[in-house]
């Protein structure tokens, strides 16, 4: 087969020593990238840009895209960590990771992550090198309906399986989206809830809000509690790697799952963050552990972990064949592979097939790189939860400062994320759920935008979101989702008379 | 000119020696320089910012470090407000697309871009009528009559943001030509330019740049370019056909002009010497081969404009737009 | 204020806090609601208009916000704690620094105020010698400005210190 041979090319490209250089220079600088709250790949990815436009495009792409990856990795490192999570898709990663590191099981919670992490990718990567026209086109299906119904049944999976009060979860989802509101409202191009405040020209940065609500808020629990981080006392060995991956193969189905879940989010392509919460909470659904969730379940840590990796690394798809890329990090890659004269669209597939094979080729081997790198660094980073509290935490709250500076340059983010760390720690004492707030704040804005355009193309009739049998299996699949508790009671309930 | 710039630049290196002179003869920064772009990661104003900030990082045409920083909030105004709040700052420069004076009519914030301090105009971006490669419809004859025949406001036309220069367009055409359309605001240009190929939308008017590639894929038809003359781009892009081979659709019975501002500012209240130095430095910034292929690839408008020319030409396109945003019905009400 | 039954030292009552945080979401409802009115609320032609979600979304947060606080009187027994006062008094000792810390932050420039901020936590709650606490308040900020001036070129906040060095 040609693809085969051009890709056993892209493998000659690729292990070419100067390239393996740049390519753990990439993983190191962007698990760096991704353990800096605020400093997202995006950003690293802009930020070094200009340093590549000297060295040969392919190569520039290897250290760019060693960048994402190494980003997608370090995301994991903070949420289990501290609870922070150092990227938006990580928040997932938090609800059963910082349990795990409170158990002292933090070695165990990092390596889950990265082998799941690791795991997304190469399915994603697989899929890419098979069928890459194919799922071009399948992307092309999406309009706004299509993708509104994508965001619906990310939301309907997710929701509606708290234990917290059903009225305080609709409260803090509802504020979710609320926040989610607030700025210019793309359809209109009207300012709304700014209320004439400057500050609030560009809403809320979901960023801020998760670095308040979970990471400062949690530092503020650790001192009512009593000034330590909990579980610190986890002995380090080197072992826990392997003791860990002996534990892995048993959940192969939720990660399966996961895996699918994140390469269909990831080409459609609605982004790694949604794909992380849709995944979690179908987990969540379909474990025999469901119920534990949130306590430190691995598998709480696998499902959100290998989804937003399979749906970062497919997302790149979407972009290299047809331009429109699935996640901020993409457009700046985008922004990058038009400077050095390659034109992304269909025929790049065509016309420069050992830039495409040598990137896809990196791939495969800057993802076992990366899991190289991040995993004999597992000890080093479970060693962080020793450093005494009074100093680490002063250090964590400097951070997250610059984390939250970082994300507009803003100095008034750096207070709104002490006040969202303030709110976080009421939240949490009342019972609140921030989960629910945390994803409306995510895809509010984008649901609502995806609703709205596809009325304007409709006329104003809903029948479009059943307009075809693609949006309408989704929004039913969505449906079925969100009212999953209710079916599920019924048909107890009717066996349970069935069996009386 | 040359002769001028020789002596800037011997000026400049003369003084790096003894930054702290007093000598007003020529100024150089003496910190990193921010480009602030009004827009989000991505877009063409921050591909410009980035490819310029590779230029001056490559050919060290600067002591200091370029740093760019996306301000993209209330669509741009985050960023011109920043720049109105730093009077003085030497080290802060804007690159501006039409949102510069789109934002302030159609949100009400308060700035007015003759609060800045024009610099330079790099370059103008064309905007050309996209179509689906596989509908019948090859002229804008063509294209209008079916306009016509779809039910009202059924005929989607996509487009960058809402209130923006797409839409000013679109409504631009829409009065030419008597037609109605049902315009669907997208966040991007690239994703645009994919939902026509999706058939999502049944017409665009993206930037060159952002769908060439599905043109050159035989995906998407232009069917004219929105500028007083014809594009210079004489190469082959797509079969036998070039930029250079799509008509003024004015020629074509469209009677619209539409360019977009690539352009500088610098915050208020800066000096001439600091104004000079970095019309200097854009200059050599035009010289280099990575300007030049970034303007061929994008189809560029190629005009450059400093001082008062550029002052005037910006006065004029304000008027420009707050005329076609009045008639359109895009100006913020007073609160 | 009846004294507490349970005897974990004085705070504030948990179903006082819980009506507070209800009353505070429902006043947060209201003001989207109000913000949703500017824009516009109704259902046009060709869809809801921009204030249309965020206005019912207000309401449905006032409404839930009130049954939250019925749900408080009802369920929360009387006397027991949200927490002990000297717990949040711990609580304070993080929140005020860090409250002024964020407010010196776009003035004194984030270097000092990191400086300053890692001083305090570490010398006022973990009692460290001041050698250590130089040390680390110093050393972050240094590595912090190698790392994100230098080596990513992001620009952060400065003050009048990084102005008189040229930084």
């Amino acid at each position: 087969m040609e693809e085969i041979s051009n890709l056993m090319h892209g493998f000659g490209v690729v292990i070419q020593p100067f390239n393996l250089l740049v390519m753990v220079i990439g993983i190191v600088l962007g698990v760096l990238i991704g353990v800096l709250p605020g400093l997202g790949g995006a950003n690293g990815v802009a930020i070094l840009l200009p340093l590549t436009f000297s060295m040969p495009p392919t190569s520039a792409i290897i250290m760019l895209s060693c960048i994402y990856w190494g980003a997608l990795f370090g995301g994991a490192i903070t949420s289990i960590l501290f609870n922070i999570p150092g990227e938006p898709w990580s928040v997932a990663t938090t609800f059963d990771g910082h349990p795990m590191a409170q158990q002292g099981r933090a070695g165990e919670a990092l390596t889950a992550a990265f082998t799941s992490s690791f795991v997304g990718a190469l399915f994603a990567v697989i899929v890419i090198t098979l069928v890459a026209p194919l799922v071009a086109k399948f992307a092309l299906q999406f309009g706004p309906a299509e993708k509104f119904s994508v965001f619906f049944l990310a939301f309907c999976s997710f929701v509606g399986m708290g234990k917290e009060p059903p009225f305080k979860t609709l409260v803090a989802m509802m504020m979710g989206f609320a926040l989610a509101a607030v700025g210019l409202d793309t359809v209109t191009g009207q300012l709304r809830l700014t209320f004439g405040f400057t500050e609030l020209l560009g809403g809320f940065d979901f960023l801020i809000a998760v670095i308040g609500l979970f990471g400062i808020g949690e530092i503020l629990l650790t001192m009512e509690e009593g000034l330590s981080f909990k579980g610190r006392a986890a002995g380090i060995n080197g072992k826990v790697v392997l003791q860990t991956w002996m534990e892995l193969p048993r959940y192969w189905a939720t990660s399966l799952r996961s895996c699918l879940i994140g390469c269909w989010m990831g080409i459609t392509p609605a982004g790694a963050t949604p794909a992380s919460f849709m995944s979690y909470g179908i987990a969540k659904r379909l474990s025999p552990k469901g119920r534990k969730f949130g306590t430190g379940k691995i598998e709480g840590v696998i499902a959100p972990e290998t989804a937003a990796h399979a749906a970062g690394t497919s997302a790149l798809l979407p972009m290299l064949s047809l331009g429109v890329p699935g996640s901020p990090t993409a457009a700046v890659l985008l922004g990058g592979l038009l400077i050095w004269g390659l034109q992304p669209g269909p025929l790049l597939f065509v016309e420069q097939t050992e830039f495409v094979w040598g990137l896809i080729a990196s791939m495969y081997v800057g993802n076992v790189v990366g899991l190289i790198v991040v995993l004999t660094m597992v000890p080093f980073f479970a060693a962080i939860l020793r450093i005494p509290f009074s100093i680490i935490a002063p250090i964590i709250l400097v951070v997250c400062a610059i984390g939250a500076y970082t994300v507009h340059n803003s100095a008034f983010d750096v207070v709104l994320m002490l006040v969202f760390g303030v709110i976080g720690y009421v939240m949490k004492k009342c019972n609140y759920p921030m989960a629910p707030m945390v994803l409306a704040i995510v895809l509010g804005d984008k649901a609502e935008e995806a609703f709205r355009q596809s009325l304007l193309g409709s006329g104003g009739s809903l029948g479009i979101f059943w307009s075809n049998g693609l949006v309408g299996s989704i929004m039913t699949i969505g449906l079925v989702a969100l009212l999953w508790p209710l079916i599920e009671r019924i048909w107890g309930g009717m066996r349970a008379r069935a069996a009386s | 000119m040359m002769s001028m710039r020789t002596i800037l630049a011997g000026a400049a290196a003369a003084l790096c020696v003894a930054p702290l002179s007093t000598s007003h003869a020529a100024w150089e920064p003496s910190r990193p320089v921010e480009i602030i772009v009004p827009a989000g990661p991505g877009g063409g104003a921050d591909q410009m910012a980035r490819v310029i900030q590779g230029i001056v990082t490559q050919h060290k045409l600067m002591k200091q470090s370029v740093v760019v920083v996306n301000k993209a909030g209330g669509a741009g105004g985050e960023g011109f407000l920043d720049m109105k709040a730093s009077p003085g700052n030497p080290h802060k420069l804007a690159i501006t697309l039409s949102n510069l004076f789109t934002t302030p009519l159609a949100t009400g914030i308060p700035f007015n871009w003759n609060e800045l301090t024009p610099l330079a105009m790099l370059a103008l971006d064309e905007f050309v009528l996209w179509v689906n490669a596989e509908k019948p419809y090859k002229t804008v004859k063509e294209y209008i009559a079916a306009v016509k025949a779809a039910p009202a406001g059924q005929f989607k036309m996509g487009g960058t943001g809402s209130k923006q220069e797409d839409q000013i367009i679109t409504v631009a055409v829409e009065k030419a030509a008597g037609v109605k359309f049902a315009y669907i605001p997208y966040k991007g240009g690239g994703e645009v330019a994919v939902q026509l190929v999706g058939n999502h939308v049944d017409s665009t008017v993206n930037n060159p740049i952002e769908a060439v590639a599905h043109w050159r894929a035989g995906k998407l038809r232009p069917l004219c370019v929105f500028d007083g003359k014809q594009l210079v781009y004489g190469d082959k892009v797509a079969g036998d056909l070039g930029w250079s081979s799509i008509p003024t659709c004015k020629s074509q019975g469209l009677d619209m002009e539409y360019l977009m501002l690539r352009g500088f500012f610098m915050a208020p209240k800066v000096t001439a010497e600091q104004v000079a130095f970095y019309v200097d430095l854009f200059k050599k910034v035009r010289e280099t081969p990575e300007w030049k292929k970034l303007m061929s690839d994008g189809a560029f408008n190629q005009t450059f404009m400093v001082g008062a020319e550029y002052a005037k030409w910006v006065a004029t396109e304000e008027k420009r737009h707050e005329a076609l945003m009045k008639e359109a019905g895009f100006i913020a009400p007073k609160q | 204020m009846s004294e507490s039954s349970h005897g974990d030292g004085y705070g504030p009552r948990h179903r006082q806090v819980e009506i507070g945080v209800a009353a505070a979401t429902a006043v947060f409802g209201a003001v989207v609601m109000a913000g949703s009115l500017q824009v516009g609320i109704t259902w046009a032609v060709e869809g809801p208009r921009a204030g249309f979600f965020p206005f019912y979304v207000g309401l449905l947060i006032l409404a839930a916000s009130g049954v939250n606080a019925m749900r408080a009187m009802r369920t929360i027994a009387p006397g027991k704690l949200f927490a002990s006062w000297k717990q949040l008094r711990s609580v304070a000792s993080v929140v005020v620094p860090t409250a002024v810390y964020v407010l010196l932050l776009p003035h004194a420039g984030i270097y000092l105020s990191s400086a300053l901020l890692i001083a305090v936590f570490m010398i006022w709650l973990g009692r460290y010698a001041w050698r250590m606490t130089l040390a680390v308040s110093v050393g972050m900020p240094f590595v912090t400005y190698f790392l994100f001036e230098r080596w990513f070129l992001i620009p952060l906040p400065k003050g009048p210190i990084e102005n008189m060095l040229g930084l």
